[in-house]
């Protein structure tokens, strides 16, 4: 977690540096974004997360400018943005290609910024100098895009966007070319520029691993509609809808009736499971509404003896084992007929004693566990 | 690959015999001493006489002068206009009348080459008993013309160099401050250089050898130096045309050659960059 006194998003007297409010955007027919309103702080790292199609790129788009809202507002610094083109913003954007200029030098690229602000060429020198040392490029200056590693792209892109000192960085999936490896050191030194230079920075991403490690806060955005908004933990661990939970990390979903509701538990009646299921957590539903129950794999425990527990137990037989190397992930079909998922840390090294195929299981969780859903 | 050894052998001599036979034949003539094109003086062969005539040959000498000029200017106004349109149509997405203007612009690629002359003289006549201009006919409506007819070729050449680009580039210029005519004169322009580059000499090209439009719409005492070749070999082919061509021949083939090999030792040391880039790879 980042080391923030109170997060701004939890303070009623901080002021939003970025508001987006009731920003729709039409494609002829097609609705790309659909009413999305959103308040972002100085300093995050707001990430707009969704599949392809969702509308994340063209909300970026009209941050950037690139686009104009067909309907709503963006408001940045208390500034409306309505009717300024790109090069008027105090906005810079990250391109998923990087856009690097081919017919000029790393340099070249950096101080063009710069240059279209008819800065003194003795700051220009400067500025791009000190843009280089922080991603590490100075010994490269003078090499054209095509003589740099996708890596190396990735950071003068970085650097040319930085340089301009945007109150605002718009990245547009930024790890998205970049093999593994250099995806996981590279989200660290994005976060390090980030708190180094103290930019907002709004980032867009299918990846959910990506989103996780960069955000202050994720935005998940459904059919060009924010599905919800929270800190990565509450995304994962409280998903508001069933999209949410679904989209993010993998998760087992029961259908269900609410048959008791109470202030501090809840018990669902659930014909997927064959059982009711009990959670210790109230909601605020009418009786006897369709519910959805949705347990992570990783919280759900496998056990060949019956646990002591009346209820939250369910009665299987391992149909899947797949060995992940950190863990592994077992498919158990339990006795209604439904596939579970469930995932166990490999503790042990050695694999004798480890549940295997058509074993017969008990799947037992904790009442804190699961979430009930109501849409 | 040994076996079909013999027919791609054949094939390669037939085709370039095809093509090269006659232009070879031409040069071997031109060296010939006889007036008699066709009857080969071994005795007195070969000479330079026709070359050293076509020299003194004031005739074909202004009309080649006055060729480069028409194609000169006709490739530079062609570039201009050709690249208007091209970033237009690559560029501006769907507009009004976008559809008309890609076919118009494109339509002298298939149009017969008399019809565009033959309307061409009746806009200039027109014009010129409407409003006194272009005042008769000579080097100015050829050069008119020629910028209407190779115009098509500069705009297919730009517009298809453009859309193999991302247009993510002018975007992140604009993004980084920059206006529409800055972005279109430090990045559009310098990335489809090789285009304008290519699509002047193609239009200095259509222009030097165009018969067709130049006979409609020149005038007493501008003949280009197609004209020229064209009217003397009218007469019975005399044997410093031979020269004349030979000449040119020479020039074009010494052009292509160096820009072959100029292009080749780029694309080689792109190459060996981009290797080196991704081996040291971090």
């Amino acid at each position: 977690m980042r080391p923030e006194p109170l997060d701004p998003w939890r303070d009623p007297k901080a002021e939003p540096y970025v508001r987006i409010e009731g920003v729709t955007k039409k494609f002829g027919d097609f609705v790309a974004v659909n009413d999305v309103s959103l308040e972002i702080y100085r300093g995050e790292i707001f990430c707009l997360l969704g599949g392809s199609g969702s509308g994340k790129t063209t909300l970026l788009r009209m941050l950037a400018g690139f686009e104009q809202p067909t309907a709503g507002r963006i408001v940045i610094d208390g500034q409306d943005m309505t009717g300024i083109p790109p090069y008027d913003r105090p906005v810079n954007m990250m391109f998923q290609s990087y856009a690097l200029f081919p017919h000029m030098t790393v340099e070249k690229n950096i101080a063009f910024g710069l240059e279209q602000e008819r800065l003194p060429k003795g700051e220009i020198a400067a500025r791009v100098a000190e843009i280089l040392e922080i991603v590490k490029m100075t010994p490269y200056a003078k090499r054209k895009p095509h003589q740099l590693s996708g890596g190396q792209r990735q950071r003068v892109a970085l650097a040319r966007a930085l340089v301009k000192r945007p109150k605002l960085l718009l990245l547009d999936e930024p790890l998205g070319a970049l093999d593994k490896k250099l995806r996981e050191h590279t989200q660290f030194e994005l976060i390090n520029i980030q708190e180094r230079l103290g930019v907002t920075f709004i980032v867009v991403t299918h990846d959910q691993e990506e989103a996780m490690t960069l955000a202050s806060r994720i935005g998940v955005m459904n059919h060009g509609t924010i599905a919800q908004v929270g800190t990565p933990t509450e995304i994962y661990e409280f998903p508001a809808n069933r999209f949410v939970a679904d989209f993010i990390g993998s998760v087992n979903m029961f259908e269900g009736r609410l048959v008791e509701d109470e202030p501090d538990y809840v018990r669902v009646e659930s014909p997927e499971l064959g059982a009711t299921i009990y959670v210790s957590h109230g909601i605020s539903s009418p009786p006897d509404a369709r519910v959805w129950v949705a347990i992570r794999p990783e919280k759900i425990a496998i056990s060949r003896e019956r646990p002591d527990a009346q209820e939250n137990v369910a009665r299987g037989v391992v149909r899947e084992v797949a060995y992940m190397g950190d863990l592994s992930i077992y498919l158990v079909q339990i006795d209604s007929g439904k596939m579970v998922r469930v995932t166990q840390p490999n503790i042990t090294r050695h694999a004798d004693g480890r549940i295997t195929w058509d074993e017969a299981v008990y799947l037992s969780w904790d009442p804190t566990s699961p979430v009930v859903l109501t849409q | 690959m040994k076996r079909s050894g013999w027919f791609s052998r054949t094939a390669l001599i037939l085709g370039l015999g095809f093509l090269y036979v006659p232009i070879m034949s031409m040069i071997v003539y031109s060296f010939n001493n006889s007036r008699l094109v066709t009857v080969w003086d071994s005795a007195n062969s070969p000479t330079l006489r026709w070359y050293f005539e076509l020299f003194r040959n004031e005739q074909i000498l202004s009309a080649a002068w006055l060729s480069i000029k028409v194609a000169a200017l006709a490739a530079t106004g062609a570039v201009v206009l050709g690249t208007l349109a091209g970033v237009a149509l690559a560029r501006f997405g769907p507009f009004r009348g976008r559809t008309l203007l890609s076919g118009l612009a494109t339509a002298p690629l298939v149009m017969p080459e008399v019809i565009t002359g033959l309307s061409l003289l009746l806009l200039f006549v027109a014009l010129e008993q409407a409003i006194g201009w272009p005042q008769g006919r000579g080097m100015l409506t050829i050069t008119l013309a020629h910028i209407t007819f190779t115009m098509a070729y500069v705009t297919v050449v730009v517009q298809s160099r453009l859309t193999g680009f991302d247009d993510s580039l002018e975007e992140a210029a604009m993004d980084l401050g920059a206006r529409p005519a800055t972005v279109f004169f430090r990045i559009t322009l310098p990335l489809i250089a090789p285009a304008i580059i290519s699509g002047w000499l193609l239009a200095f090209t259509l222009s030097w050898d165009d018969l067709v439009i130049a006979q409609f719409v020149a005038g007493p005492g501008s003949s280009t130096l197609p004209m020229v070749i064209f009217s003397k070999v009218r007469l019975g082919v005399s044997p410093d045309v031979n020269a004349l061509a030979t000449i040119m021949v020479l020039i074009v083939a010494i052009g292509v050659v160096v820009a072959a090999l100029l292009m080749r030792r780029r694309e080689r040391r792109r190459e060996r960059e981009v290797q080196a880039a991704t081996a040291a790879n971090l």
